[in-house]
């Protein structure tokens, strides 16, 4: 195992739920590089290779947008969440380029003071070592839901 | 006779008031499941493309009882209940799959794929000893059959005789309104499902409301989406059961109605930075960019813009309601066009720009109204009848819903 590429993957991988969990959303596109894959599926779609995602974005500029149509345009009540992320497999691909897949839960934080479990999964991972400023980004984020079910609504993304 | 207790009545005001309890009472909602769903209805089971291939088969709901739908050796559509002739238990556990026949693991007997009971297993006994007696018959404890009806590839079923033919059901008007989206062979690109807190009602309101969709969903009146001075308008028929609502391209850019009226929809100062999601095509040729249908009780067929899709209504109890999106597009799309729709699937669903909010609304409602089961809510936005309008300023199709509803429930 290379312990200096999993550490810097784990850092990566904490400082992005921390920056959502924060509820410092404005910060989230940046862990992506200007091209990029982030989209959120279900299980059950990825193994009936249906293509279909909950939220799909394929440039920075696109996750700009979910969030400041979080911040305008949408209503939902005020939450938060709680990201758990555990079990990260590192794989080095090229001098430049890793894969990580990593387990994660979510807890739901309703401004009621209702908690629920809101989400689990696995984050599927394509990462480049020296994005911009020399910073990990990630050149894909494939986040698989376990369940296909969703409760009441996803805005925060995960 | 109504299937309501004597002590709730429906308000003197008719279709324009919608009493509370309506959507909280347990008995009103294990009354809906026998007269509704198990009554004169046709149920959408989902597409027929989700069973392409012989001995194909998926399990659903029709209200909350389950049902095994399959495409049999024969090609034909059958639809029966999920309960096995014996005890009761489930007979298919898998959400799809293929098979020739079907097995109930608890003591193993078997059905063909149009429900039919065709094995017991030890019917006669092991050497000599047990089985049943020689005139027992348990097919008259088998599932129930449905009738299947499909329509544009659009799947439903029904347990009754008396329901009318599925066209005349929906309605000629709204049956074009179909037509026009489901024009060619689907390719399906995938679902979830949308766990909504309420009760069904809310939701069904919800998408035949035509009034609130500028209002609630900024996304929308913020890009000239949808916006009510948007030539468009709404179709009820069914007898007021189903509905098609319509908006149409383009905007006058002039139109500043939310403006001047102070909306909060009408918020502007802020553009995509990747607007490239909303240059949609009109790919069915004829100006309307937005089209939302329903039918009666839990069918929703949705265009927004090039995005399409069907989403099955199922009630999960009194306050939870369980809403299965099937997101598709044409078998005939290129990959240009399905990474089009890819891009506007986020626009729709749990984290959909313009549908995440209804996830929510509806669940106001519930708990906005829990302490007042005998006062109503208000439905007078374009009268107190049901009629078509080319205006969406309305709540026609809303009150058409309960013209269907109180028939079905002699309210």
């Amino acid at each position: 195992m290379d312990a200096a590429l999993q550490l810097a993957v784990e850092n990566l991988l904490a400082r992005y739920v921390h920056a959502i969990d924060d509820d410092r959303l404005e910060d989230w596109p940046g862990f992506f590089a200007e091209t990029c894959l982030y989209r959120i599926t279900t299980a059950e779609n990825l193994e009936r290779g249906l293509p279909l995602s909950i939220i799909y974005g394929d440039s920075r500029a696109m996750l700009a947008d979910r969030v400041s149509a979080l911040r305008h345009a949408n209503i939902y009540e005020a939450q938060r969440y709680r990201h758990t992320v555990s079990s990260t497999l590192v794989e080095r691909v090229d001098a430049n380029t890793a894969r990580a897949s990593s387990n994660f839960q979510v807890v739901r934080i309703m401004h009621t003071g209702e908690s629920m479990l809101f989400a689990s999964g696995r984050y599927l991972d394509r990462i480049r070592m020296k994005g911009d400023g020399g910073e990990l980004q990630f050149e894909e984020r494939v986040v698989v839901l376990d369940s296909r079910s969703v409760d009441t609504l996803l805005a925060i993304p995960l | 006779m109504s299937a309501v207790p004597a002590s709730r009545a429906w308000p003197a005001e008719g279709l324009a008031r919608v009493p509370y309890w309506i959507y909280q009472d347990e008995d009103v909602y294990r009354r809906e499941q026998e007269h509704i769903y198990r009554g004169d209805t046709w149920n959408f089971l989902g597409l027929e493309a989700e069973l392409p291939e012989k001995g194909d088969f998926k399990t659903t709901f029709v209200g909350e009882m389950p049902v095994v739908v399959t495409r049999d050796e024969g090609g034909a559509l059958n639809c029966f209940e999920n309960r096995c002739a014996h005890r009761g238990a489930l007979l298919c556990l898998k959400s799809r799959g293929n098979t020739k026949e079907i097995t109930c693991i608890y003591h193993n007997w078997t059905y063909d794929l149009e429900g039919n009971l065709t094995g017991v297993a030890f019917r006669r006994g092991v050497r000599g000893q047990g089985g049943m007696p020689e005139d027992a018959k348990p097919e008259s404890e088998a599932p129930r059959k449905l009738r299947v009806a499909t329509f544009c590839g659009l799947m439903f079923a029904t347990l009754s005789e008396a329901t009318p033919p599925i066209e005349q059901y929906i309605g000629p008007e709204v049956a074009a309104k179909i037509r026009r989206v489901m024009k060619e062979p689907v390719r399906l690109l995938g679902g979830y499902t949308q766990v909504l807190q309420s009760n069904w009602k809310l939701y069904f309101e919800n998408v035949k409301d035509t009034y609130h969709a500028s209002l609630l969903h900024l996304f929308f009146s913020t890009f000239r989406l949808n916006r009510l001075e948007q030539k468009g308008g709404v179709v009820v028929g069914g007898e007021g059961g189903s509905h098609a609502s319509f908006t149409m391209m383009k905007s006058d850019p002039s139109g500043d109605e939310y403006e001047r009226a102070g909306m909060r929809s009408a918020s502007g100062g802020y553009a995509l930075e990747a607007p490239q999601m909303l240059e949609s095509v009109d790919e069915i040729g004829d100006g309307v960019t937005l089209q939302i249908l329903t039918v009666f009780p839990g069918f929703v067929l949705q265009q927004i813009m090039n995005s399409l899709a069907v989403r099955q209504v199922l009630p999960k109890g009194v306050r939870r309601t369980e809403l299965v999106w099937t997101c598709f597009g044409y078998a005939s799309d290129d990959a240009r066009m399905t990474e089009l729709r890819m891009k506007q699937a986020n626009l729709v669903g749990p984290a959909g720009y313009i549908s995440l909010e209804d996830g929510a609304a509806t669940g106001f409602v519930q708990r906005g109204a829990a302490g007042a089961s005998e006062r109503s809510s208000f439905v007078e936005m374009g009268g107190r009848t049901v009629e078509s309008n080319e205006s969406r300023v309305t709540e026609t199709s809303v009150r058409g819903l309960w013209q269907q509803y109180r028939r079905h429930m002699g309210l």
